[in-house]
């Protein structure tokens, strides 16, 4: 199929960017959104222009690192997939496609569809862990037991593979499905109970300090998640949070 | 030169008990005054990371990736080994040091496996205690699957995210120290060159991979964890970053290479669809478990497949021909990954191959829906169940067990696996080889060390499934922080490293050099691209699942030469200072190219056949692998000279004191 690019270009951080047109032709269906850039690229590149900055890496789904927001939705027009495992044959010859970057105060572009989300990581060094040292001299593994529907619940919160993708979708570029994700996955496990409560404190904090929005209940961003974490983590997070700040220590 | 592993001394399951007892430590106070580089942060990078830093030592940790999360860990699927024996089968830290070594096809060390099978129960503990959330069955307790080439069940898992899981425990650790400002994480940064002063490692060169800017770090010990090298067949199973730089500089900088051309070609993989095609992926091996693997008896009926006139599931049962457990009665499908892989290229040589490229097999889930369905009929009370309500019984089972990896298949494939059999390849997944390392895991470069899939110290020829995640977690959180510690009580007088010193001078001019080589070109032919996939299809064609010598020769020269034309007329656009993806790549596939060469190389020199190495030469009547123990039973380890072809090959003998190397058998 040939298709119609309409790709955002940004020097860098500090310049101004703007959408370019690009064409591309005898894109096969069955190759991913990524392999239909690198084409680009591979065209841009003989042609003596600059090829297109995008993240990528694993191309399985399941780094996170792949972004871009493709025709107003992050990760494209398919439910539950990431960029890289969005395949041609979903779109038509002829189309025209918008690839834009993900847009959040907290996300600044660092070159055209490459964005920073170290944010994310900050997150999770204000309290998206559990304090026990790799010592190896913990409690056997089956020592506690773990109500399999917890076990389940946990893994399906822990999922999530911090691409973004939910901040891009929501209005207020809030982070809380992501946030949220995580304060789930450690409060429905017995190893994580211990310090729930300064967890999704400093977490929020760290969200808030960052600059993310804050969450209306829009729901885009489960909507628009590319591993379908749902928004009952946030429900679970608002109740953490109200139940830390009513009884926290400090 | 020699090379001295430096494996304890006294019975096999002591040495790490008494080295650990005895070996040389440092004390708090001076952990503060030390750092260590670990490049990568991958689960061997991550834990290491995490581990030193809650020691007191003063880490600096570095990813290309935007974030640590994202090392290639992350894709592995199917599980993590432990010698648990919670499934009560027999499982024992001397079956799955056993089963290793004989996975290996031995050519690995006893020491280093038993070690690796000892710390393995401890890992699960220390995940459990992160807050990975790990299957369990419904009492609570930690659910277990198999594997391919054992006969328990000692593999735990979170659904087939399993890598994923456990990255995001260590990564989880390694934030908390970042948080403790234990850690400091240079992200989107790539190590371009180790540097060494008086002998010694003591700093590395890396690139800001935002800014283009070169810089120098220094520390009293380096530490590699940047993985594997499989990209260097363009076509893998590995991540689009994914590369094998930081183990080629520090070899150029004197660390041996062992055992290069140990590469895992992994059996199920979804095959090759076309030229647009960047990466490969992986189904799980454990599939294997569920899935039977077939192809049609007849070759009119393969061929009748391939035209698209007759589909899988029309095939009657007598005419499908299960070469698996027809060759190998007592594995079946959980063979080995080297020797499934081989029978299904056996397969697909001989012209029963299912797809339009005549290259993929059947992985079959209709039997395992049947089973699955039936007892889930009896256990809700379904009398004379019909086979519609069994096989949505059965579906709904297996989709509990491999859900995300069946919804992979169908969104790269356009075809539903529920339904019709899925189909797979074998592609390059994993390398054995890697720097050459003692029992301390250090480099014959004091001070540099290696750990995970960048060594090539516990897998041998061929590494069992589930083994490269324990591998991984085993070497950073049980393994480095006691061994790393007999090095640095030397360093405590050393003080700041110095990186005015000449030795940082000079690496960092040599990077500038290249850098500036690859951009100023008055001749610029082809793309990075082009010159890695015509690397990639010399390494495929002539250094893959099968080799022979004079293939293996042609392939050094052909390698040579790609390599010439690569630095006269390589294209790489944009400039050294700013963000430039071209150029980070091109520096990869330079890399990629000596290294290629090597390999070849080595799989020349091995005149035998083991594990993922298969020389056609050395084969038995039925095709199965030719070991040649008595002349081959040694670890290659290759010094640089200059030219990757020249290299200086030393021998490490590998000596077996607790069990008795035989021909492996599966059958």
């Amino acid at each position: 199929m040939d298709l119609k690019l309409k790709v955002w270009r940004q020097a860098n951080n500090k310049s101004k960017g703007s959408l370019k047109d690009y064409q591309v032709k005898n894109v096969s269906g069955d190759s991913s959104f990524l392999e239909m850039m690198d084409q680009l690229n591979e065209e841009l590149i003989y042609k003596g222009d600059e090829p297109v900055a995008f993240d990528h890496d694993c191309r399985e789904g399941i780094c996170g690192m792949c972004s871009m927001h493709i025709n107003g939705e992050p990760h494209g027009p398919e439910t539950g997939t990431t960029t890289c495992q969005l395949h041609m044959r979903k779109f038509n010859d002829g189309d025209t496609i918008y690839v834009e970057p993900f847009r959040a105060k907290a996300f600044p572009v660092l070159k055209d569809l490459a964005v920073d989300r170290s944010a994310f990581d900050r997150i999770i060094q204000a309290g998206g862990f559990v304090s026990v040292n790799t010592s190896g001299n913990t409690l056997d593994a089956n020592a506690i037991p773990v109500p399999k529907s917890d076990a389940d619940a946990a893994f399906n919160s822990a999922t999530c593979i911090g691409c973004g993708g939910c901040v891009a979708a929501c209005p207020n570029a809030s982070a809380m499905l992501f946030v949220s994700a995580k304060v789930s996955q450690l409060s429905l496990l017995p190893q994580g109970k211990v310090e729930a409560k300064e967890r999704v404190t400093n977490m929020v904090n760290q969200m808030d300090l960052e600059g993310f929005g804050n969450c209306s209940n829009v729901g885009a961003c489960a909507e628009e998640c590319p591993v379908n974490i749902s928004l009952e983590n946030i429900a679970r997070l608002n109740r953490e949070y109200l139940g830390a700040s009513l009884t926290a220590s400090k | 030169m020699k090379l001295d592993s430096r494996i304890p001394e006294g019975p096999l399951e002591k040495k790490w008990q008494n080295h650990k007892a005895n070996i040389r430590l440092v004390n708090p106070a001076n952990k503060r005054n030390i750092d260590v580089i670990i490049i990568g942060t991958g689960l061997a990078g991550s834990s290491a990371a995490a581990s030193l830093a809650e020691m007191g030592y003063n880490v600096k940790a570095f990813c290309f990736q935007d974030s640590p999360r994202r090392a290639h860990s992350i894709a592995a699927q199917g599980g993590i080994n432990a010698a648990k024996n919670y499934q009560n089968d027999g499982d024992s830290v001397y079956r799955l040091f056993y089963d290793t070594i004989k996975g290996g096809d031995y050519r690995s060390r006893e020491a280093n496996v038993y070690r690796l099978a000892e710390v393995s129960a401890n890992i699960i503990d220390q995940a459990v205690a992160q807050g990975v959330p790990f299957a369990r069955e419904y009492g609570g307790s930690l659910d277990n699957r198999s594997f391919g080439g054992v006969q328990v069940s000692r593999t735990f898992y979170a659904k087939g995210q399993t890598g994923q899981q456990l990255l995001l425990g260590a990564y989880s650790a390694l934030s908390r120290q970042i948080s403790k400002g234990k850690v400091k994480l240079y992200n989107r940064h790539e190590m371009l060159d180790v540097v060494t002063v008086d002998g010694k490692a003591r700093g590395v060169i890396a690139k800001n991979l935002v800014t283009g800017k070169v810089e120098r770090f220094g520390a009293h010990a380096v530490v590699i964890a940047s993985g594997g090298y499989g990209n260097v067949f363009f076509l893998s199973t590995n991540a689009m970053g994914s590369n094998g730089s930081a183990a080629w500089k520090a070899h150029k900088k004197g660390a041996a290479f062992s055992n290069p051309c140990f590469t895992q070609i992994h059996p199920t993989c979804i095959p090759v669809s076309g030229s647009h095609q960047s990466k490969l992926t992986l189904m799980s091996e454990s599939l294997r478990n569920d899935g039977r693997i077939w192809v049609p008896k007849d070759l009119k009926d393969a061929e009748a497949i391939r035209e698209g006139k007759l589909k899988a599931t029309d095939l009657p049962e007598e005419k499908r021909d299960y070469y698996l457990e027809r060759r190998y009665p007592s594995f079946g499908n959980l063979v080995p990954r080297d020797v499934a892989s081989r029978a299904a290229k056996e397969r697909c040589d001989e012209g029963f191959g299912v797809n339009k490229t005549g290259e993929a097999v059947y992985l079959d889930f209709a039997a395992a829906i049947e089973r699955y369905g039936k007892t889930e009929a009896t256990i809700h009370g379904v009398d004379n169940p019909s086979a519609a309500q069994i096989k949505e019984l059965g579906t709904k089972v297996v989709e509990a067990k491999y859900g995300n990896l069946f919804a992979m298949y169908e969104k790269i494939v356009d075809d539903n696996p529920y339904q019709t059999p899925m189909m797979i390849y074998p592609a390059v997944h994993y390398t054995m080889g890697g720097l050459w390392v003692d029992y301390n895991l250090m480099t014959n470069v004091p001070g540099l060390f290696a750990l995970g899939e960048a060594n090539f110290s516990d897998h041998g020829a061929n590494r069992l499934g589930a083994s490269a995640l324990m591998q991984g977690l085993a070497d950073g959180y049980f393994v480095i922080p006691y061994t790393i510690g007999d090095y640095l009580s030397e360093e405590i007088r050393t003080g700041e490293i110095d990186i005015t010193h000449p030795a940082f001078a000079t690496a960092e001019a040599e990077v500038n050099d290249t850098i500036d080589k690859l951009l100023n070109k008055t001749t610029k032919k082809h793309s990075v691209d082009h010159y890695h996939r015509a690397l990639g299809k010399i390494m495929w064609d002539k250094c893959g699942m099968a080799r022979n010598a004079p293939g293996l020769q042609e392939a050094i020269k052909d390698i040579s030469a790609l390599r010439a034309e690569f630095w006269a007329s390589v294209t790489v656009p944009g400039t050294k200072n700013e963000m430039n993806p071209e150029l980070d790549k091109a520096m990869r596939v330079a890399d990629f190219m000596e290294l290629g060469e090597l390999m070849c190389k080595d799989a020349l020199e091995r005149e035998e056949s083991c594990g993922g190495h298969f020389r056609e030469e050395y084969q038995t009547q039925e095709g199965e692998a030719l070991r040649r123990d008595e002349e081959f039973a040694f670890v290659s380890s290759w010094q640089y000279t200059g030219n990757p072809s020249e290299a200086e090959l030393i021998k490490e003998d590998l000596i077996f004191e607790n069990v008795e190397l035989k021909t492996r058998s599966y059958k």
